[in-house]
C-alpha cells in the first residue's frame, strides 16, 4: 500500500503517456497492412506486409499533395523564421514605444481559433476576388507561423549573455560582424528549433488551408478528401515516415545543442568563438 | 551608427508587423465588412450595413453553438483532470525520464492532426476492443456504439488539445518553489492541505493558461465532429465551414465567425489584462 502511494502517480504518468502515443502506434501498425473494415485487431487485414512501404509512392494524387505540402512548408519556414527572428530581436533587445502593442499583435494570432483566421483571410480574398491557390496558402502559412517563431527565438534570446557582444565590439568588430559571428551562432539552436516548429505547423495545417486552398491540394487536404471512403494504407506509411524524420531532426538538434553546451562548459572562461554551432 | 539607434527596433519589426497587420488584422476588418453585406452568391454581395445578418446567423444555429460550448467545456475539464497529475509527475517525480516523457507528450504534434483523429476513428470503431470493454463494464449498452456519439467527439477534442493543457501546467509546476510546500508541512499542514493551500494556488496561472489554450481551439474545431461525430454532433465550426465552402452564404458565414471571434477576443483580452501576455509567450514580458 505504501508502495502504491509512493509510485501511484508515476504509474499513472506511464499510462497517460501511453494514451498520448496510442494513435501514433495505430498509425505505424497500420502502415504494414490494411486497416480492418469492421473490427479493430492487430492481426492486420490480409496479414503483415511490407508491400505498402515498397509502394509508398504509388498513388499519384497523394504524391502531388505531399510535394505541394513540402514546397509550401519549406517556403513558409524560411520566410517566417527570418521575419520572426528579427521581431524577437527587436522585442528582447530594445525598449521602444509600441512594444506592448507589438506583443499583442504577436499573441493574438496564437489565441485566435484557426477557423476564424481561415475565415477572415478567405473573406478578404473573396472581397478582392483573389484567386485561391498556392500563393494564398503561402500567405496564410507564413502568417500563422510567425508568432510561434517569435516565441521560440525570444525564449533563447532572454538567456543571452550580452557581454559576449560587447567583447566583440571592443575587439573592433562591426555591428554586422558581431551579429554574424557572435549573436547568430549563439541563438542558432533557438532559430533552428523555431524553423522545425514552423515546418511542422505548416505541413500539419488543415483548417486554415481548408479555407484558402481553392483547388490546390496539400497532404492534410488530400487525407480529409479520402477520409470518408477510408484512407489508403500509403497515407499511414507517409505519416510514419514524416514522424520518424521529424523526431530524428529534433533529436539531432537537441544532441547538437548539448554538445555545444558541453564544449562551452569545458572552457573555464567562455570566449566569443566564431561559429560555435 | 548615424542613422539613429532609436529606429533599429522598428526596422527589425517592420516585415513581421506588416505581414501580421496585412494578413491578420485587416482580414478581420473585411470579415466584419462581409458580414454586413446582403445578396446571394449568384447576384453578388453588396455592402449595405445589413446588421440583421448577426441575429440571423445565430438563428437556426443555437443548437450547434450550445453544443460547441458543452463539448469544448467538457473536453477542457477532462483535459485538466488528465493533465494536472501528469504534469506534476513529469515535473517533480520523473527524474532522468523527464526529457523522454516531455518528448512523448509533444510527440502527437509530429503526426498530422487529421491522421491522428482518423486513427481514433479506427480505435473507437464498432466492436473494437475498446468498445467491447466499455460494453462489458456496462458503461454503454450492449448494442451501443461510441463512434458518431457526443462521447467520441469529446474524446477526440480532449486528446487532440491535451498537450496545450499539459505544457503550461508543467511549466508552472516546474517554477514552483518547493521550499514553500516544505514550509507548509513543517507548519503541520497535511499533504492534502499543503497541496490545496500552496501548490494549487501557486500553479493557478498555468491552469488558467492551459484552460484558455485548450478551450479556444476546441470551441472552434470542426475536424473531430466531422470525423468522429455523426449528423447530430455538428459544432459551430462545422456550420461556418459549410456556409463558407459549400452554401457560399458569405455574409451569414462571416457574421457567425465574427461573433465567435468577438466572444473569444473578450475572454483573451480580459485574461491578458489580468495576467499579461505571459500565458501565450512563455517567460515574463517586461524584463
Amino acid at each position: 500500500m505504501a508502495w502504491l502511494r509512493r509510485n501511484g502517480l508515476r504509474i499513472y504518468a506511464g499510462f497517460a503517456v501511453l494514451y498520448m502515443l496510442v494513435p501514433i502506434i495505430v498509425i505505424a501498425v497500420f502502415s504494414f497492412g490494411e486497416t480492418p473494415r469492421d473490427r479493430l485487431n492487430f492481426s492486420l487485414g490480409g496479414g503483415f506486409t511490407l508491400e505498402y512501404w515498397e509502394n509508398a509512392f504509388a498513388i499519384e494524387e497523394l504524391n502531388d499533395a505531399l510535394r505541394t505540402s513540402l514546397e509550401l512548408a519549406a517556403l513558409s519556414t524560411v520566410a517566417s523564421t527570418a521575419i520572426g527572428t528579427l521581431m524577437a530581436l527587436a522585442l528582447v533587445r530594445y525598449q521602444f514605444v509600441g512594444r506592448r502593442a507589438s506583443n499583442l499583435l504577436i499573441v493574438l494570432p496564437m489565441a485566435t481559433p484557426e477557423i476564424v483566421i481561415g475565415a477572415s483571410l478567405l473573406s478578404m480574398f473573396i472581397i478582392y476576388t483573389i484567386a485561391l491557390g498556392f500563393t494564398t496558402l503561402l500567405i496564410a502559412h507564413i502568417m500563422f507561423s510567425i508568432s510561434f517563431v517569435v516565441v521560440v527565438v525570444r525564449s533563447r534570446l532572454i538567456g543571452f549573455d550580452r557581454s559576449l557582444e560587447e567583447a566583440a565590439r571592443d575587439l573592433g568588430a562591426t555591428p554586422f560582424q558581431t551579429f554574424r559571428y557572435v549573436t547568430l551562432p549563439l541563438i542558432l539552436p533557438g532559430v533552428i528549433a523555431a524553423a522545425l516548429l514552423a515546418f511542422a505547423l505548416s505541413i500539419d495545417d488543415f483548417v486554415i488551408s481548408n479555407f484558402n486552398s481553392g483547388t490546390t491540394v496539400t497532404f492534410p487536404l488530400y487525407v480529409f478528401g479520402v477520409a470518408l471512403r477510408g484512407i489508403p494504407v500509403q497515407v499511414n506509411v507517409l505519416a510514419t515516415m514524416l514522424f520518424v524524420v521529424t523526431v530524428a531532426a529534433i533529436l539531432l538538434v537537441i544532441w547538437q545543442q548539448r554538445r555545444a553546451e558541453r564544449m562551452a562548459a569545458v572552457a573555464p572562461e567562455p570566449e566569443p568563438q566564431p561559429q560555435v554551432a | 551608427m548615424t542613422i539613429g539607434r532609436r529606429f533599429i527596433p522598428y526596422w527589425l519589426l517592420l516585415p513581421g508587423a506588416v505581414w501580421l497587420i496585412l494578413f491578420f488584422v485587416v482580414p478581420m476588418y473585411f470579415m466584419g465588412e462581409l458580414a454586413l453585406r446582403s445578396g446571394t452568391f449568384e447576384t453578388g454581395f453588396t455592402f449595405d450595413w445589413q446588421f440583421s445578418n448577426f441575429p440571423d446567423s445565430l438563428e437556426g444555429n443555437e443548437e450547434q453553438i450550445i453544443r460547441s460550448f458543452w463539448y469544448a467545456g467538457v473536453a477542457t475539464i477532462l483535459a485538466l483532470l488528465i493533465a494536472y497529475p501528469l504534469a506534476y509527475a513529469i515535473a517533480l517525480q520523473s527524474g532522468r525520464w523527464k526529457l523522454l516523457l516531455l518528448f512523448a507528450v509533444i510527440a502527437p504534434f509530429f503526426t498530422t492532426y487529421l491522421i491522428r483523429t482518423i486513427a481514433w476513428k479506427t480505435i473507437l470503431a464498432d466492436s473494437s476492443p475498446v468498445v467491447d470493454i466499455l460494453q462489458a463494464l456496462a458503461l454503454i449498452p450492449d448494442d451501443g456504439r461510441v463512434l458518431a456519439t457526443s462521447g467520441a467527439v469529446i474524446a477526440g477534442l480532449t486528446y487532440n488539445f491535451l498537450p496545450f493543457m499539459i505544457l503550461p501546467i508543467y511549466a508552472s509546476i516546474e517554477r514552483l518553489d518547493l521550499r514553500l510546500v516544505e514550509a507548509a508541512k513543517d507548519l503541520y499542514a497535511s499533504s492534502r492541505q499543503a497541496f490545496l493551500r500552496v501548490t494549487l494556488p501557486m500553479t493557478a496561472p498555468g491552469i488558467v493558461a492551459g484552460v484558455l489554450l485548450t478551450f479556444i481551439p476546441a470551441y472552434g474545431d470542426y475536424v473531430n465532429a466531422a470525423i468522429l461525430g455523426g449528423t447530430n454532433q455538428a459544432m459551430i465550426g462545422n456550420r461556418i465551414q459549410s456556409l463558407y465552402l459549400f452554401q457560399r452564404d458569405y455574409p451569414e458565414a462571416a457574421a457567425l465567425s465574427f461573433l465567435m471571434m468577438a466572444l473569444i477576443l473578450v475572454v483573451v483580452l480580459v485574461y491578458i489584462r489580468a495576467a499579461g501576455t505571459e500565458a501565450f509567450m512563455g517567460e515574463d514580458e517586461e524584463r
